[in-house]
């Protein structure tokens, strides 16, 4: 269910950065969360404090209400989980940078419908650079 | 979205979409695909002989660790009779190659094969570390490449092995295909796509079994078959020229997967137009580290002897006589064929002291050479003095 706009708008200029508490407890099914195992590899690591699997909660609804999908994941990682500041390594012109692949369960995430797939409670989803050498 | 089927057994979730064709394909089909091409490749380009050593230059990295799987399972499956040996290379690059090869060591466990390390202060008595002390960080590469090529070579006559294998894939050719052509240079432009490169009698043979495979499913197929693989950039100048290369076939690729083997043929064919295809060139020309040196000789007959650059090239009658193979194994050119091109004199500063380009050897370390001393030692020289201002 969509939250109205100046809600939305007021949440993210008072707290750019904790929108996701915020989410969190708004009433109704925006409450519901998600378990995700996220990977990095294929020299990713390197932008994930060398960290090759992370275990994530987000909330089932992005900010306009819609279910979760692979985009909201992106902008997530990038926003709370990345600390180092080459963005561009990972994301550009807001989509993840080509060169890096994603795997949905060990699917191609083309089979999947790409930053569209709607996440699910469990889901395993990797990222593999194909830009690194050996 | 309801889960795909597989487009070949019918049965199995598909987990790959290729890019060259958009099948889609599940783990097991794609791993038999992929392997099944790399052994079309290999046969149709007539890659190896039974009986033959060859050595798969490894670095850790995800395409020799590939290659090495994959060149393991087709021999053992296609009775190749290969002797199979892992030749590794230490620059010298502390926290760079000490942790890749460390997975090179565990390759040649996994794999049952044998393992030689040739590391750069043994054979130059210089570090890549010593090296940048010395010369910065700018121009490093440059040395690198000089040595590392020169490192493999000698690595397998140090093992009396005669050819090297390397794990470079399409995106590494497109690429390459794709700096040469900006950058106007059409003769290493057809070096850089044939296949085999090398293998005169005196001189180690090179090729790339990958040549035709997708770094995509490259490291797909690694994924899925859980191999064991290290991944690292340089800590040392990334290649500026090189990157934006790369980043410019990723992003063709995001919009027309097909593309990278459409370069790579395009490359293939405007390597049969080029008048003085993989001509006048020795080991040193290979600063790329990737694609072929025109000592790639003596494999078929000499009637392909095309038009010399006057300027920079003279080419003795031993040396001309290349042969580029295509994906379906005929050999490419017959003299008639040949379209010669207005040849444009080479720009004067690019390749160095102006000599003429016999094949020799070496004066100092007896390496095969088209000038009196190679150029890993003329940079030795440069080094040694501590002058390292030299341009090649």
């Amino acid at each position: 269910m969509p939250l109205p706009p100046t809600l939305d708008l007021r949440e993210q200029s008072q707290s750019a950065g904790s929108s996701l508490i915020a989410m969190a407890s708004t009433p109704d099914d925006a409450t519901a969360h998600l378990s995700l195992d996220v990977e990095f590899s294929g020299g990713l690591e390197m932008l994930f404090s060398d960290q090759r699997r992370h275990s994530l909660t987000l909330p089932a609804k992005d900010k306009d209400g819609n279910p979760s999908n692979i985009a909201y994941l992106i902008h997530h990682l990038c926003e709370n989980v990345m600390k180092d500041t080459r963005k561009e390594l990972f994301v550009l012109q807001e989509h993840l940078r080509p060169g890096i692949l994603v795997l949905i369960n060990d699917a191609d995430w083309e089979l999947e419908g790409e930053e569209e797939y709607e996440l699910k409670s469990g889901d395993n989803i990797l990222f593999v650079s194909t830009l690194h050498g050996g | 979205m309801p889960p795909t089927t597989c487009v070949r057994c019918q049965a199995n979730k598909a987990v790959v979409k290729r890019p060259k064709n958009h099948h889609k394909l599940c783990r097991e089909c794609f791993i038999t695909v992929f392997e099944d091409e790399v052994h079309h490749t290999i046969i149709s380009s007539k890659l190896f002989y039974p009986g033959e050593k060859v050595a798969i230059g490894a670095s850790g990295g995800k395409d020799s660790t590939v290659l090495a799987s994959v060149l393991k399972t087709l021999n053992e499956r296609h009775k190749y009779e290969l002797d199979l040996v892992l030749l590794s290379i230490d620059e010298g690059i502390k926290g760079y190659r000490d942790d890749s090869l460390e997975t090179v060591k565990r390759n040649a466990v996994q794999y049952d094969m044998p393992l030689k390390i040739v590391g750069y202060d043994e054979l130059y008595g210089w570090t890549m570390d010593q090296v940048v002390e010395t010369i910065g960080k700018k121009g490093n590469c440059t040395y690198c490449g000089v040595f590392r090529r020169q490192a493999l070579d000698r690595g397998a006559k140090t093992l009396g092995i005669k050819h090297v294998v390397t794990g470079h894939n399409a995106d590494d050719v497109a690429e390459t295909v794709l700096m040469n052509l900006l950058r106007g240079d059409l003769p290493r432009l057809s070096r850089s796509t044939s296949i085999v490169t090398g293998g005169s009698l005196n001189d180690v043979k090179r090729s790339k079994p990958l040549k035709y495979a997708y770094e995509k499913e490259i490291v797909l197929y690694a994924h899925h078959k859980k191999l064991d693989y290290f991944s690292t950039e340089c800590i040392y100048s990334p290649e500026a020229f090189r990157g934006t290369a790369r980043s410019l076939i990723k992003n063709l690729e995001k919009v027309r997967p097909s593309a990278i083997l459409d370069i790579v043929r395009s490359g293939e064919d405007m390597a049969r137009l080029t008048p003085d295809k993989g001509q006048g060139a020795c080991a040193c020309d290979e600063i790329e580290g990737m694609g072929g040196c025109g000592s790639a000789n003596a494999r078929t007959p000499g009637n392909e002897i095309t038009q010399v650059e006057a300027s920079t090239t003279e080419q003795p009658t031993d040396n001309g006589l290349e042969t580029e193979i295509t994906s379906n194994g005929t050999p490419k050119v017959n003299e008639d064929e040949v379209v010669k091109l207005p040849v444009r004199q080479r720009r004067s500063k690019e390749p160095g002291p102006v000599q003429l380009q016999t094949l020799g050897k070496c004066v100092k370390c007896g390496y095969m050479s088209s000038q009196a001393m190679c150029q890993a030692c003329t940079l030795l020289e440069s080094l040694n003095k501590n002058r390292p201002e030299i341009s090649i």
